[in-house]
């Protein structure tokens, strides 16, 4: 296998605020489908959203947790110790941010940073890939950013999602956040929003 | 993982050392004469940004911050498949982008990149601080302190 450095942004700073801006978006917003910015020439080894989630927030400072499918590739830890210079670190509570391919790949949430009761925002942010973020069992949102209330159905979620999501809410301000990613879009779930099954 | 081709580190920074510290324009001028430009596909965009330089003071030799300075990088694959990388002080990202199809090129062809950039730069580089040395020594004063009595 070559070593994977090609796929970084192509114009660095314009790429970098428009994905920074649909994240945000798809933070603010929950449950909304926000476009991010793919870069073209991605590898087959790491997804182009986890990619451009990637490139956009982690940087020298960010400590990294990867799945083990993308922590065995050298490739992609090269492509991430080139272009961002995040360390990349084995237990998921030292991340600030967690990329991962598949949900199959996730530890349970709570095995992440939580952040402390002062500092909440010391947690690990998680970007999930999903096989897509519509034609999965409908859920309901509820919560600070959406109007009364969202539907989502987003496919390839862990087995016990909403036991563990449930479990994270519980912990608020402490807690985890999600990013879903697929088809070039990405999802947020900030820990204040509720889920429940059905319409 | 490709294995990288092995080469001598000390010498590739030796090369990158005299390209990073060569004038611009020389550099452009060494570069032309080269002639054969490869095919290139950037890896990392020519960029300007900062970098805080250290240094250590006092008899502990403590690290502290010296100031901020502005270097040039980038990062290239050539045709071949080498890939160079490219920083210089300075906001010249053209002079960088340089450096580094200069560096793929060396681990291609050591020899003919070092004997018609590398040793002319530094020659160059040498003639100029000799220069400066020979202007600076002519400017040297001897004192002589005559011993004095009290008062």
């Amino acid at each position: 296998m070559d070593a994977m450095l090609e796929g970084g942004f192509a114009d660095a700073v314009m790429e970098a605020q428009t994905a920074f801006r649909a994240i945000l978006d798809a933070l603010a917003n929950p449950g909304t489908r926000q476009n991010l910015v793919l870069s073209p020439s991605t590898g087959a080894r790491i997804g182009a959203e986890l990619v451009s989630a990637l490139l956009t927030l982690s940087d020298h400072d960010t400590p990294v947790w990867l799945a083990p499918e993308l922590a065995s590739d050298s490739g992609v830890r090269e492509f991430i110790g080139f272009h961002t210079g995040a360390p990349l670190v084995g237990e998921p509570e030292r991340a600030v941010f967690a990329f991962a391919s598949r949900a199959g790949d996730l530890p349970p949430l709570a095995q992440f940073a939580l952040g402390t009761q002062d500092y909440p925002d010391r947690s690990t942010t998680i970007v999930l890939q999903v096989e897509a973020l519509e034609g999965g069992a409908p859920l309901t949102l509820r919560g600070p950013g959406i109007k009364d209330h969202r539907h989502i159905s987003p496919l390839g979620l862990p087995e016990d999602f909403l036991v563990q999501w449930s479990g994270n809410r519980a912990l608020f301000p402490r807690g985890v956040d999600l990013l879903f990613v697929a088809g070039g879009q990405v999802m947020g779930l900030p820990r204040a929003t509720r889920i429940e099954e059905g319409h | 993982m490709q294995m990288a081709p092995s080469y001598d580190p000390q010498r590739r920074k030796r090369v990158l050392d005299v390209l990073a510290s060569a004038p611009a324009k020389a550099l452009a001028e060494r570069w032309d004469a080269f002639g054969s430009c490869p095919d290139h596909t950037p890896i990392r965009r020519p960029e300007t940004g900062l970098v805080m330089v250290r240094g250590r003071a006092g008899g502990g030799g403590a690290p502290f911050n010296l100031g901020e300075a502005s270097v040039s990088r980038a990062s290239v694959r050539i045709a071949t498949g080498e890939v160079g990388h490219g920083y210089c002080l300075g906001r010249d990202t053209a002079k960088a982008e340089a450096i580094a199809v200069i560096d793929a090129l060396w681990q291609r062809e050591p020899e003919r990149v070092e004997s018609e950039i590398v040793d002319p730069l530094e020659a160059l580089a040498q003639a100029a601080d000799r220069k400066r040395r020979d202007q600076s020594a002519a400017t040297k004063v001897d004192f002589f302190t005559m011993v004095r009595g009290d008062n």
